[in-house]
């Protein structure tokens, strides 16, 4: 599998109704440390950890990260039948993103 | 066992693996969490030769690809401890142990906070560490910087493109980064600077609402309710792990000269955490070519 691009659009369907959870990536093109995390991301998508990931441009989706109140970023939350059980900031190991959402 | 073990994969430790394969020597990189380190945060390198323009993540990719190239290996656990057993080093990480013949240390630093109540928990909820990562969630709203350095005075120039008013906070009456950084910052309508001041409390609900900022001089208090505090008060070596071994100054920065020799037969030490007067990039790289030349010629002397 891979990283599934979401917008306000489908946010609601492949987020907040997904029956398996979602670690959804709030990024943007511009912000380093977002794309030092993207391969990390890219290989546990690959891996079909049994859950999905979900990217959100927060340029393209301004109204997305206001809603979920995301200030800084990369933000990491993770979101369980519909809502957000965990959430993270900042550029953290491979193996603290799988603790966030196995964990 | 390896030859060289670097511990730290930003643009020190990448260099130093790159000096060290090229001398044929076997090189582990151990990363804590992914390469590049502080440039990362970096959008645009204007000051490194060759390119007038790069961002700092294209360029740690870049330096990656050139070590990885030459056949440095590249490990990503946190390396906690350094074990030195009659000349073999071993370095030992949350999940393993390495061995090597000599070490470079290439830690770098981290953020320094401010250390008020609730810093850590407002993080992300309108307190930040990086301008130019966060910024733009500030368009036309109210943010303040805090420090005196070039970052802080960079920073602050950003965000007044970006936000309506910009506070800057110094503790000092004069600024110690460039000149032509405070120049130019002075020049912008939207930039109020309060010298000689603290921020001494976060006021916050579930987000940051409001600083308390403390006058040194006079003791006055005075409240800003603003959306936004970014923290640019200088770096914290990440040397802690290591001071069994290696001599720290009083600041926690490895101490060594220009040749990078700490006072531990085989282990030197590159880039930002070393004691030096100047902390770039093009002298973070300096470092990674000179550990790994002095790492050389100890392990050819053994």
């Amino acid at each position: 599998m891979s990283i599934i691009e979401v917008t306000k659009a489908n946010f609601e369907s492949e987020v907040l109704k997904s029956e398996v959870p979602v670690l959804v990536d709030f990024n943007a093109g511009w912000c380093g440390p977002c794309r030092a995390m993207k391969p990390m991301l890219d290989e546990l998508a690959a891996s079909d950890p049994g859950y999905k990931i979900a990217s959100v441009d927060i340029d393209e989706e301004d109204e997305l990260a206001e809603e979920y109140e995301v200030s800084s970023i990369p933000c990491l939350v993770v979101f369980k039948g519909g809502a957000e059980a965990k959430r993270s900031v900042g550029l953290i190991p491979k193996d603290a993103i799988v603790e966030l959402v196995e964990g | 066992m390896y030859d060289i073990i670097v511990i730290g994969g930003g643009p020190a430790g990448m260099t130093a693996a790159i000096y060290a394969r090229r001398a044929a020597k076997s090189v582990l990189v151990l990363e804590a969490v992914t390469c590049g380190g502080q440039i990362l945060n970096t959008p645009d390198i204007e000051n490194y030769p060759v390119e007038a323009h790069i961002s700092g993540f294209d360029f740690s990719n870049k330096v990656y690809e050139q070590a990885k190239g030459l056949g440095a290996e590249f490990v990503f656990e946190k390396a906690v401890e350094i074990r030195d057993e009659a000349g073999v080093k071993t370095v030992v990480t949350a999940k393993n142990a390495y061995q090597a013949k000599a070490v470079i240390l290439a830690t770098g630093s981290e953020n320094r906070k401010l250390g008020l109540e609730d810093e850590d928990r407002l993080t992300g909820k309108g307190v930040s560490y990086c301008a130019t990562c966060d910024g733009n969630f500030y368009r036309r709203k109210v943010v303040a910087v805090v420090g005196g350095g070039n970052t802080a005075l960079e920073d602050a120039q950003y965000l007044s493109d970006i936000a309506a008013k910009v506070y800057l906070i110094h503790r000092r009456d004069s600024f110690r980064g460039e000149e032509t950084n405070a120049e130019r910052l002075k020049a912008r309508e939207n930039v109020e600077i309060i010298y000689n001041a603290n921020v001494t409390r976060l006021i916050s609900e579930k987000r940051l609402k409001a600083i308390e900022v403390t006058d040194k001089l006079t003791g006055e208090v005075r409240t800003i309710e603003l959306n936004g505090l970014f923290i640019a008060v200088g770096r914290v070596p990440e040397n802690q792990n290591f001071a069994n071994l290696v001599k720290l100054d009083a600041s926690g920065y490895v101490e060594a000269g220009e040749d990078c020799h700490t006072n531990a037969d085989g282990i030197f030490v590159a880039g930002d955490n070393r004691t030096k007067a100047l902390r770039q990039l093009v002298t973070a790289t300096a470092d990674g070519a000179m550990a790994a030349t002095e790492a050389v010629k100890y392990i050819n002397a053994l």
